[in-house]
């Protein structure tokens, strides 16, 4: 296969996906020209994610780290969802092909993106 | 429910094909190349084999010499045009931009060593025309190779009036027919091609064996060097199981090419009818200059492989020419060089139907892509974008 289990698993049931109306951080990565756009929305309370939504077009493994990203900061202090690395992504999906990485980064970048969002709304304390 | 629909990447065996092979590999292990009876016993089945496949495309045995596939064909006749072309100083070559990678790349290993290639322009029905054709030829255009059917949509180009031009502008012809032998008709005589690649499991045959015809006085260039073996135009021990098997499975699909094709139209055009009412998708390729079995949609908002992998978890095999297919970040070059931006070629779906696909199956893959279509287009902003007016739909 050219995925693993965990990859499939995610893909195949994303975990938080959807929209949000009432987010505190939007963030968008990717184009679509290259065939990934990751959109990630964060909820925030007292410096913690109380709740992430995604959405995502992209391929498999784009979705996959998607969904994995936002189980990995949910209810996370913001400070610490800032450290999630894409490398932590690809270990915590049980690896991704060569070719597939950039996903990983993506979803890092959209974590990133989120939170930076908040932060120039809400200011950073 | 299991169907395969990805008849263009491969097939799968015929019984008449699979018999053919252990028969022989049974009855004729001889080399055709020694002298005693059971060498020449194979050596027969080797030489009954040349007729079956040349009768099949209205060639002469002489003219027909087995490869390792469709590729190796491609590469020795680009690669034989370019070298008589150097001894006359002719330089020029004619394509088409939507060629498969064995010709394109051959293209672009002789354009690196001085050769010059246009790459003619395929429109947005995936069309060529021989005017154009015709156009395109200067004083010192050694070849025209333009593919007889697309590998990835289907069209079918006009290969008898290509031909045409080409003998009365006196530049060699070849086609690149994978896709196109034994699932419709082709006389290379009547249709003036010079030179023409074919791929056995595309055609229910065996994989890694293919035939190269090369028109009586077009000279060709050794690519394997090593023995006398097809006239010394290709060494190696001749692939006699595959070769016997090839003959057996272009019989059967030239034998059957009518009464197939009309059957699989019916079902094509089933599935497109279908696949038509999902919003915002497109047919890619001329509706109806197309090969019986090819259907190519691009479904805007999503992308290619998560709906091959959800359609796989729904037992359809298919493919798409999104960059996450292709193994690069662009989308296939066929889908962009009939003008679709990249973001809608990456949500392309390559359908291959056959004689063996029925018309409940049909119905099936109409409700999974519609399905699976929705489902991707309610997880993606790129979807979201288009739906709220932020981005322009490019289909209606």
């Amino acid at each position: 296969m050219l995925y693993s289990e965990k990859v499939m698993d995610h893909f195949q049931n994303p975990r938080n996906v959807g929209k949000m109306e009432d987010a505190d951080g939007i963030g968008e990565v990717g184009n679509a020209k290259c065939g990934d756009i990751m959109k990630m929305y964060i909820k925030v309370n007292d410096g913690i994610i109380t709740d992430v939504k995604f959405n995502t077009f992209g391929c498999g493994s784009a979705i996959a780290s998607s969904s994995m990203a936002t189980e990995m900061i949910k209810g996370k202090p913001l400070e610490e969802a800032l450290e999630i690395t894409n490398k932590a992504v690809v270990e915590a999906l049980d690896g991704l092909p060569a070719h597939k990485v950039h996903c990983s980064v993506l979803a890092e970048e959209a974590i990133k993106a989120a939170i930076e969002d908040y932060y120039s709304k809400h200011g950073k304390e | 429910m299991e169907i395969y629909a990805d008849n263009a990447a491969t097939t799968k065996m015929s019984k008449t094909a699979r018999d053919a092979m252990i028969n022989c590999m049974d009855e004729y292990y001889g080399n055709p190349s020694s002298l005693y009876t059971i060498g020449q016993l194979a050596a027969a089945r080797l030489s009954a084999a040349r007729e079956t496949v040349a009768a099949c495309i209205n060639a002469s045995p002489k003219e027909i010499y087995f490869t390792s596939g469709g590729s190796e064909a491609d590469n020795q006749a680009i690669i034989s045009a370019a070298e008589f072309g150097r001894k006359k100083n002719k330089k020029h070559i004619v394509s088409t931009a939507f060629e498969h990678h064995a010709v394109l790349h051959t293209l672009m290993k002789l354009e690196r060593q001085g050769f010059e290639v246009t790459y003619l322009d395929v429109h947005e029905n995936g069309v060529v025309t021989a005017d154009e054709v015709n156009a395109a030829i200067r004083e010192d255009t050694i070849l025209v190779t333009i593919m007889y059917a697309n590998n990835e949509i289907g069209t079918i180009q006009p290969i008898k009036e290509i031909g045409a031009v080409c003998r009365e502008r006196g530049v060699w012809f070849h086609t690149d027919a994978v896709q196109a032998a034994g699932h419709i008709n082709i006389d290379v005589a009547g249709q003036n091609i010079d030179m023409l690649s074919i791929s056995a499991h595309k055609f229910h045959g065996p994989k890694g064996i293919g035939a190269l015809y090369a028109r009586k006085g077009v000279p060709l260039t050794n690519i394997i060097e090593g023995g006398a073996q097809e006239k010394g135009k290709r060494a190696g021990t001749e692939n006699l199981p595959a070769i016997v098997s090839m003959a057996a499975a272009l019989k059967e699909a030239c034998g059957n090419i009518e009464t197939n094709a009309e059957k699989i139209t019916a079902l094509r055009e089933k599935l497109i009818e279908g696949l038509k009412k999902i919003p915002h998708s497109r047919l890619n390729g001329d509706r109806y200059i197309r090969l019986p079995g090819t259907v190519n949609f691009c479904f805007e908002g999503i992308e290619g492989e998560s709906l091959l992998l959800l359609l796989d978890a729904k037992g359809i095999s298919a493919s798409s020419g999104s960059a996450c297919t292709s193994g690069s970040l662009d989308p296939s070059h066929v889908l962009l060089s009939l003008g679709l931006p990249h973001e809608v070629a990456h949500g392309s779906l390559r359908l291959s139907i056959n004689e063996f696909n029925t018309d409940e199956e049909m119905e099936y893959i109409i409700k999974s892509v519609s399905e699976v279509v929705e489902y991707l287009r309610n997880m993606s902003p790129v979807w979201e974008d288009l739906t709220t007016g932020k981005k322009e739909f490019y289909f209606e």
